[in-house]
Order: structure tokens, then C-alpha cells, then sequence
């Protein structure tokens, strides 16, 4: 009997061997599979139990609180500005998870990162709110006038401050009310949430275009032509000189490539700058530069990557990095190489053909100039306070990228005051203040040509000083609605902001 | 020696005292990070409780093992620990069933000096053990809570008479199986090359499958079912030695769970939420799921006690206290409930083979058995190893009936343990006197 008692053991022992083999895969092996689980509620619950940081605009304006409700869910996630901040705040709800600030600051704003936790090991005797309030580089007034000035208009508006990345203006309409999401009212979330999801990509207000949707940039996107063959080539702003003429026929294409509304214009870069002549870039981009510096020097403004902005899934601007094989050279000195594709990069060189830029992005680019060269890296977070009211952490300005040198960002700076004082971008001119500017008009499709977007980017400050303000401002083309020119409709949406903005910052009185 | 062995006991009894004490304080720090308003009260009560079971055994059964109450001390403080850490009303319930338990382990002691005197009970105790199987069953009494019809109510009290039931079975099928061990034992026909007992001699296997099927199938308790067959089905085994009975029990009770699963839609259903957990996450397949989503926060350490969000399983303090356990101690906290159990298997087997009657060697044997296979049917019922059968995890899971029912069976076991050892005494004279 003994043998078998024995025996009975060895099969206990194997089957608790079994049970502890499955614990871990379940524990270990399996964990992260089940964490991540669209089922597991867990993360959400958490969270959605416990104390949550405000989120403070940089002049104190409440844009984002959790309140004490008592239910089954302990908090709700309130949004007193509504919609003017959704795109910034995102959202944070029980059944879709969060977006924006709230998701990328998530254990932070929780109170859930590892320096939080410890330093609150040491109130263990006491319960410790861990959570920190975020302070935002917005500013409110700012941010009103953008809204203000758009008004009921598609488009976006972005204001950075070049010498720090600091964003100081942030709206693209249409935009949503995120208290729906924050409720603890599940079945009205759920409604909104499922009429919003039915809406064609484009048109769903929670997309926050400035930073998550890429448009042509059209002439905007010669100042990155303008560049490129400034701080690649041998050229200067009065030297090449192009050919007065009303089209350009790029190599290798029967095609002509068009100016503005049929008109005439040639000369050097500075004039083609100032009147936003097409002819004079393709042919700069195609026969001048050539693809590789083209390429290049977008890349390093930014294009082709993701900008290392504070906020979950910014889109990548993009810019063509093949304009495929060899085919013959150019006559001039020295020789660029003519590609199967040289007509697309002509194109690509007046931000048409298949180059794609989000608002931010086109910030960025002027940002850059206005800085001497210098690309900080944009960022929305300021600072984080814990509720005894320490700042507990703040955002240092970080260099990105050195994209040009400040001898060239000069250059260009005096070439955009010349587009402001006396070109196409004469309605962003502000008196008393040194401003510079490039319009922009895009179609969207060669078959309709009046249905464009219409740009705006610029830069402001101090008559005799460094910019201090960067802005690039977009009006979406809604078919049947006419033309949007940069000049005319996004221009004076831009000088409203930057007038708004200098006040803040003191240099308008 | 024995004075050695109980010293042992005394201290590991400090050790488990201190260790469930510690546990209580770290789950209240981690849910309201404060200690708890009565942890003075808390820790003399359990300590009281430990060393009376202790002065217990010094006094009625000083030469029985001392690993047992340690271990079981440990599981029922550490499940203490988590049920207070889930729900503050049941946590006082269940104090209260475990002093009730302690008591009823105490009682047993003192009132059953001597084991051989159940084996002449055997028949009282088949009756017994049917009668509360079937409590259940009867109108009036008879309770169905969620969708298993195992409890009685008799005026306020509700119990659950099969938890009773196994012990009493334990003590007949022992004494049974050792009256008629020649007749199991015996003349055999060959039946496919292999020793197979006359039709005949079949006949209690027969009963008791068939009384396995009853409760399976009348009472929707699938893991009392597949526990008593288990348990009568091993000690038969044990007993003669003749693995065709092991053979045919595999056959019968495959043929009957595969009836069951044809047939019944409860069946079908655990059948179906073990093979497809992820199928309806929401649904059928909720508790299994969140189980598991529990288990896999834990991760190696666990969360912390009373950090962790293991709330939201159904009936987490009964029979899916492990993977609040997983949630908040992970990996390492199972795997110490895991070796807690097989270190009450080892002692429990360790006394059936110091035993030289063959009653207390199969009564032994059942009992281990019993905690070792319950252990192991509930454990893989919320891991996913097994279809789920609603079992509880004995002394962790909070239920009065279990605890009750356990401390018991562990009393029982160190009345056993206690004659093995005394009985080696007498047999082998002290070295100076052989002098």
C-alpha cells in the first residue's frame, strides 16, 4: 500500500506541477497579450478612481478638472472651455480610452510616475494626492482670438514661439466638446462617439488637423526650396536670375507648368519670393538644386519624420525621397542630375505633387528661419505642478535640429520682410513691428483649380530685435466654395493672432 | 522528541502569525495608506487563536505532526487578509468562522481520542454522508444559489452540507474498502489481455459513479461530483493495487462527464468558456476573463496588496480568491499558496505511510486527497487549466461550511498523525534502556 500512497503523491505533485506552469504563462508569458487586451478595463478603472491633475493654460485659465461624483465611477473629467482646447487636452474617457495631453501626460497628470511614487513613499501614513497639475505654453487670449478670427471656417492656426518651441496658439475647426467623452453618463458618450466615427475621416471633428492631418503646402513650401538651394548651392538671393515668363516647361514632360492665375514673373529668388512666382521655383528646384539637396534640406526642416511634438501620433509631413534614375544632365555649373521623375520634383519644389505638410510642420519651417537656423522642438507642456503648488518638473527649450546656417536663415528672414512690406503677404504687415510672411495657395486637384486652400505662414516681433513669434495659419478648401487665398482670406486671420500675441508679450502696447 | 517537534510548530506559528499581521497592515496601507484602526485587537486575536489550536494538540495529540497547523494557519490568515481586503462585512463573517473553525478543530480532538472508533461508524457515516449530499435536493431546504443547488437553509443559516459530506464519505469508503479489501482484491476474469474484477465486485464502483452523476447532474456540481469519485476511486486503488479500477473509473466518469456535456447546457456551456474564454469577454466569459486580466496585472510581484482592482471578478472571495491573490501578490504569491498545498499533501501522505492499520493508511490517504485534489480542481478552473467547477479553495476561500469542514478534516489527520507516532514510540524501547 505504501507504494501506492507514494505513488498517488507523484501524481498530486504533477498536477500542481501543471497548475504552476499555467500561472506562468498566464502571469508572465501571457501578460502582456492580456494587458493590452481591448477587454481589460483595468488601466481605465484605475484611473478613472483616483485624483487627477488639472491642466492649466500659461496665464491660469482651468481648461481641464476632474470632479468628485461618487458613483460607481469615483471622478468625472470636465472641460470648462468645451471645445476651444479639445484638440490640446484630447479627451479621457472611461469606454475610449484618452487622446491628446491627457494620454501622453497620462501618469504624470495620474500622479503615476515612478519620481511621484517615490517621493510619496514618505506620506505612507497619510493618504497623498500624487497627482500633478499640467501647465500648458497656451495662452488663453491667444488662443480666443485664433478661435475668433477663424471663425466657422475649416482651417487651422498654429503659433510657436522660435527662440523655445513653446506653442502658443493651438485651434483647428471644426473641434468637439470633450465633456461627452469625460461624463459619467456612458450612453450619451457612446451616441456622440458612434455619429462621430460614421463621418468621412476629413470631417470628424476629433481629428486634430494641425498636428494629425497633412495638406499641400503650395507656395509656402518655396521657402524650403529657397532653402535648399541658398545653403546648398551656390546660389544668393539676386543671383541666379530666371526668365519673365507666363510658364516652364520642366525636362522630360510636354506639360506646362503654370504661374498664378496666368500671369508673368521671373527674375531672382528674393522676386520670386516676393510675388510667389511658380515658374521660377519648379525650374530652381528641377534644374538647379536638383532632388538630393531638395530632398535633404525638407528632411531637415522635418519632412519624411515625426515630429518629436508632446502629444500621441503626430502625422508625418511628407516630402518625395525618389525621384527615380539618372537620365542626362543640366548645362549649368556645376551639372544636376535630370531624372525620370525631374518633372514631379518641379512640382514638388512649388509644395505641389506629392508633398504634404501639416500646420504645425509649416510653423516649424518659418519658426526655423525666424530663429537664425536653429529648429527647437515644439512642445505643449510648460510645467507640472504637485497640489502643494511645487513645480515639480519644467520643460527646458531642447535644439531638434540645426537646419540652416544663421547667415542663410538671415537671408531668408530679409527675403520673407520683403514678402510682408511689398509681395503677396502685404495684409500680414503689422506697423511698429518686424514681421515677415509667405503666402500660399494650393490646389487641391488639378481638375478643379478653384477649389484651394489658402496658407499663411509668418514671423513677428521687435522692430529692431529676434523674432519672437512663428504662426502658419491654413483655410481648407471646401468645394463649391470658391478659392481660399493665403493673401486675402488667411493673412488677416494671422495678423488678428500675431497682434493678439504681441500684446502678451508685451511688445505692442 | 515530540517536545522538540512542538516547539517547531510554536514557532512557526509566530512566523505564519507575524507574516498574516504583516499582510493585513501592507493591504490596508495600500487601499486607504493608513494602518488599520485595529490591528492591536487583530493581532492578539490571531495569535490567540493560532496558540490555542497549538496548546490544542501539546495537550490531546502531543506526538502528531507540527507542519499542518502552520500551513493551514497561513492559507486561512492570508485569505483572511485578502476577503478583509475585498469586502469589509464578510471579512467579519469570516473571523467568525474561523474561531467556529479553530473550535470545531479543538472539539474534534478532544471528543475523538482514538480514530478506530469511526471505522465501527462506517455505515452511520455512509448514511450521514448521503443524507447531506442530498440535503440539497430536498424542497422546502434545499437552495439554489448561482445556478448550483448545494445549499441548505435551514431558519438564518445557510450551508453547504456537501463540504461535510466528503469527510463523512472519506471515513465510510475508508473503512468500507479496508472490510471488504480481500473480496476488491480477489478472483479476477481477463478481459482484453488486462485483470479486470468479476461483474459483481463492480458493483460499488457502479454505486458510487452513479451517485457522482446524481450530484453532477441534479445539483449542477460538477467539481463535488469529479471530487468524490476521485476520492473513492483513489482509495480503492491504493487499497488493492489493481489499476483496472483506475482503468474503468477513467472510462465511466469520461462516459458520464461526455453524457453530461451532451446533454445538459450547464455542462456544455463551462465546457465551451474554457475553450473559448475570448469569445463573449462581456458575457459567459466574463468572470474567466477578468480572472484572467487579474492574474496578468500581477506579473511576476503582483500589484501590492489592496493596490490591485480584483473587485470586479464575480465571486472573487469565494472560489476565484486566487486570482485576487495572483492580482495583488503575483506569480509569487500563487506560487507560495501552491507550495503551501503541497506541503499539507507531503505531511498528509507522510502520516498515511507512518501508519500500520490499514483504516487510518486509506483514511489518511482520502483526507490528503480530498485538499489536494479540491485544491488543484478549483486552482485549474480559474486558470484555465480545467473546464470551471465551483469549488472553494480550502481554508482560503471564504465560505463558514468550508472552513468548518477543513478544520475538521485537519483534525482528523493529527489524530491519525498523533497514533502513527505514539504507536513507533512504543515499538521501538529508548536507547538507554536497551543499554
Amino acid at each position: 500500500m505504501n507504494r501506492r500512497i507514494r505513488f498517488l503523491g507523484v501524481a498530486l505533485v504533477l498536477c500542481f506541477i501543471a497548475l504552476f506552469m499555467q500561472l506562468n504563462r498566464i502571469q508572465l508569458f501571457e501578460q502582456q497579450d492580456l494587458q493590452e487586451n481591448p477587454n481589460n478595463m483595468r488601466s481605465v478603472i484605475r484611473d478613472f478612481n483616483r485624483e487627477r491633475g488639472n491642466i492649466f493654460t500659461i496665464d491660469g485659465t482651468l481648461i481641464a478638472k476632474s470632479e468628485e461624483i461618487g458613483g460607481q465611477l469615483k471622478f468625472e473629467r470636465l472641460y470648462p472651455l468645451g471645445n476651444l482646447y479639445a484638440h490640446s487636452t484630447g479627451f479621457f474617457s472611461f469606454q475610449y480610452g484618452a487622446d491628446g495631453l491627457e494620454r501622453f501626460y497620462n501618469d504624470e497628470l495620474a500622479g503615476q510616475t515612478k519620481t511621484q511614487r517615490f517621493n510619496s513613499l514618505k506620506d505612507v501614513f497619510t493618504d497623498t494626492d500624487t497627482s500633478a497639475d499640467l501647465i500648458i505654453t497656451i495662452n488663453h487670449s491667444v488662443q480666443q482670438v485664433a478661435q475668433d478670427s477663424l471663425g466657422e471656417r475649416k482651417g487651422s492656426i498654429v503659433v510657436v514661439d522660435p527662440r523655445t518651441g513653446e506653442i502658443l496658439a493651438f485651434w483647428s475647426y471644426p473641434s468637439y466638446d470633450p465633456n461627452i467623452f469625460g461624463s459619467a453618463d456612458l450612453s450619451e458618450g457612446q451616441k456622440i462617439w458612434e455619429e462621430l466615427s460614421s463621418l468621412p475621416v476629413g470631417e470628424d471633428p476629433r481629428l486634430p488637423k494641425m498636428y494629425r492631418e497633412i495638406f499641400f503646402p503650395g507656395s509656402t513650401f518655396k521657402l524650403v526650396t529657397a532653402a535648399a538651394a541658398i545653403s546648398m548651392t551656390s546660389a544668393t538671393l539676386s543671383e541666379p536670375e530666371f526668365e519673365v515668363r507666363s510658364t516652364y516647361l520642366p525636362p522630360l514632360t510636354t506639360v506646362p507648368l503654370q504661374n498664378f492665375a496666368g500671369s508673368t514673373c521671373g527674375g531672382d529668388i528674393l522676386e520670386g519670393l516676393r510675388v510667389s512666382c511658380n515658374t521660377t521655383f519648379a525650374e530652381l528646384a528641377a534644374e538647379f538644386v536638383g532632388a538630393e539637396p531638395m530632398i535633404e534640406t525638407a528632411e531637415r526642416f522635418g519632412f519624411n519624420s515625426s515630429p518629436p511634438l508632446d502629444l500621441p501620433f503626430p502625422a508625418s509631413s511628407v516630402f518625395p525621397d525618389n525621384f527615380g534614375e539618372k537620365i542626362s544632365e543640366t548645362e549649368n555649373d556645376p551639372p544636376v542630375s535630370i531624372l525620370e521623375n525631374t518633372p514631379a520634383l518641379a512640382q514638388s519644389g512649388i509644395g505641389q505633387f506629392n508633398v504634404k505638410a501639416t500646420p504645425l510642420q509649416m510653423a516649424l519651417v518659418v519658426s526655423t528661419i525666424a530663429n537664425d537656423g536653429i529648429l527647437m522642438k515644439p512642445h505643449l507642456m510648460h510645467s507640472f505642478q504637485n497640489q502643494n503648488g511645487d513645480v515639480i518638473d519644467t520643460y527646458d527649450p531642447v535644439i531638434w535640429r540645426t537646419v540652416l546656417s544663421r547667415q542663410d536663415a538671415l537671408s531668408l528672414q530679409f527675403a520673407m520682410e520683403t514678402v510682408a512690406s511689398s509681395g503677396t503677404a502685404m495684409n500680414l504687415a503689422i506697423p511698429g513691428v518686424r514681421v515677415g510672411g509667405k503666402t500660399g495657395t494650393a490646389q487641391v486637384d488639378a481638375a478643379r483649380p478653384d477649389d484651394t486652400h489658402g496658407w499663411i505662414v509668418g514671423f513677428a516681433g521687435p522692430e529692431d530685435g529676434e523674432a519672437t513669434l512663428a504662426i502658419s495659419v491654413v483655410i481648407e478648401s471646401v468645394p463649391g466654395e470658391g478659392q481660399f487665398t493665403g493673401g486675402s482670406d488667411a493673412a488677416p486671420i494671422a495678423k488678428a493672432v500675431l497682434i493678439e500675441a504681441l500684446h502678451v508679450q508685451g511688445i505692442l502696447e | 522528541m515530540q517536545l522538540r517537534s512542538r516547539n517547531a510548530e510554536l514557532l512557526l506559528l509566530l512566523l505564519v502569525g507575524t507574516i498574516v499581521v504583516a499582510g493585513y497592515v501592507l493591504a490596508s496601507l495600500g487601499r486607504s495608506a493608513s494602518i488599520p484602526a485595529n490591528i492591536v485587537p487583530f493581532l492578539i486575536g490571531i495569535l490567540l487563536l493560532l496558540i490555542l489550536a497549538h496548546v490544542a494538540i501539546r495537550r490531546f495529540a502531543p506526538h502528531a505532526d507540527f507542519t499542518l497547523l502552520p500551513l493551514a494557519g497561513f492559507l486561512n490568515g492570508l485569505g483572511y487578509v485578502v476577503i478583509a481586503r475585498l469586502d469589509n462585512d464578510l471579512a467579519g463573517l469570516q473571523a467568525t468562522w474561523t474561531l467556529v473553525g479553530v473550535g470545531a478543530f479543538i472539539t474534534t480532538l478532544i471528543i475523538l481520542p482514538q480514530i478506530r472508533r469511526l471505522e465501527e461508524y462506517r455505515y452511520i457515516m455512509m448514511l450521514i454522508g448521503v443524507a447531506l449530499l442530498v440535503m440539497p435536493l430536498l424542497p422546502i431546504i434545499g437552495r439554489e444559489i448561482n445556478g448550483a443547488r448545494i445549499w441548505v437553509s435551514l431558519g438564518p443559516m445557510n450551508f453547504q452540507p456537501g463540504e461535510f459530506a466528503k469527510i463523512a464519505l472519506a471515513i465510510f469508503f475508508a473503512a468500507y474498502i479496508v472490510e471488504k479489501r480481500e473480496v476488491l482484491a480477489g478472483s479476477s476474469t481477463r478481459f482484453f489481455g488486462m485483470p479486470f474484477p468479476e461483474l459483481r465486485h463492480l458493483g460499488p464502483i457502479l454505486l458510487a459513479w452513479g451517485v457522482s452523476l446524481v450530484v453532477m447532474v441534479a445539483e449542477k456540481d460538477l467539481g463535488s461530483s469529479l471530487l468524490f469519485f476521485t476520492l473513492f476511486v483513489v482509495l480503492l486503488w491504493v487499497s488493492t493495487g489493481r489499476a483496472s479500477y483506475l482503468g474503468i473509473s477513467v472510462v465511466l466518469f469520461s462516459g458520464g462527464a461526455f453524457l453530461a456535456w451532451s446533454q445538459f447546457i450547464h455542462v456544455k456551456e463551462r465546457v465551451d468558456i474554457w475553450l473559448y474564454p475570448f469569445d463573449d469577454p462581456t458575457g459567459d466569459g466574463y468572470q474567466i476573463v477578468q480572472s484572467s486580466f487579474a492574474l496578468a496585472e500581477g506579473g511576476l510581484t503582483g500589484t501590492g496588496l489592496g493596490v490591485g482592482n480584483p473587485e470586479n471578478i464575480p465571486a472573487v472571495e469565494t472560489d476565484f480568491i486566487l486570482a485576487a491573490i495572483g492580482e495583488e501578490l503575483g506569480l509569487v504569491g500563487t506560487t507560495a499558496i501552491l507550495i503551501a498545498f503541497l506541503l499539507m499533501i507531503g505531511s498528509g501522505l507522510r502520516i498515511a505511510l507512518a501508519s500500520t492499520r490499514p483504516f487510518e493508511k486509506l483514511l489518511s490517504s482520502g483526507l490528503t486527497a480530498l485538499l489536494g485534489f479540491q485544491a488543484f480542481i478549483i486552482i485549474a478552473g480559474v486558470i484555465r487549466l480545467l473546464p470551471l467547477t465551483g469549488v472553494t479553495l480550502p481554508f482560503v476561500s471564504y465560505g463558514g461550511s468550508s472552513l468548518l469542514a477543513n478544520w475538521i478534516l485537519l483534525a482528523l489527520l493529527l489524530r491519525v498523525s498523533h497514533e502513527a507516532h505514539t504507536e513507533k514510540i512504543k515499538e521501538t524501547p529508548l536507547k538507554t534502556e536497551s543499554q
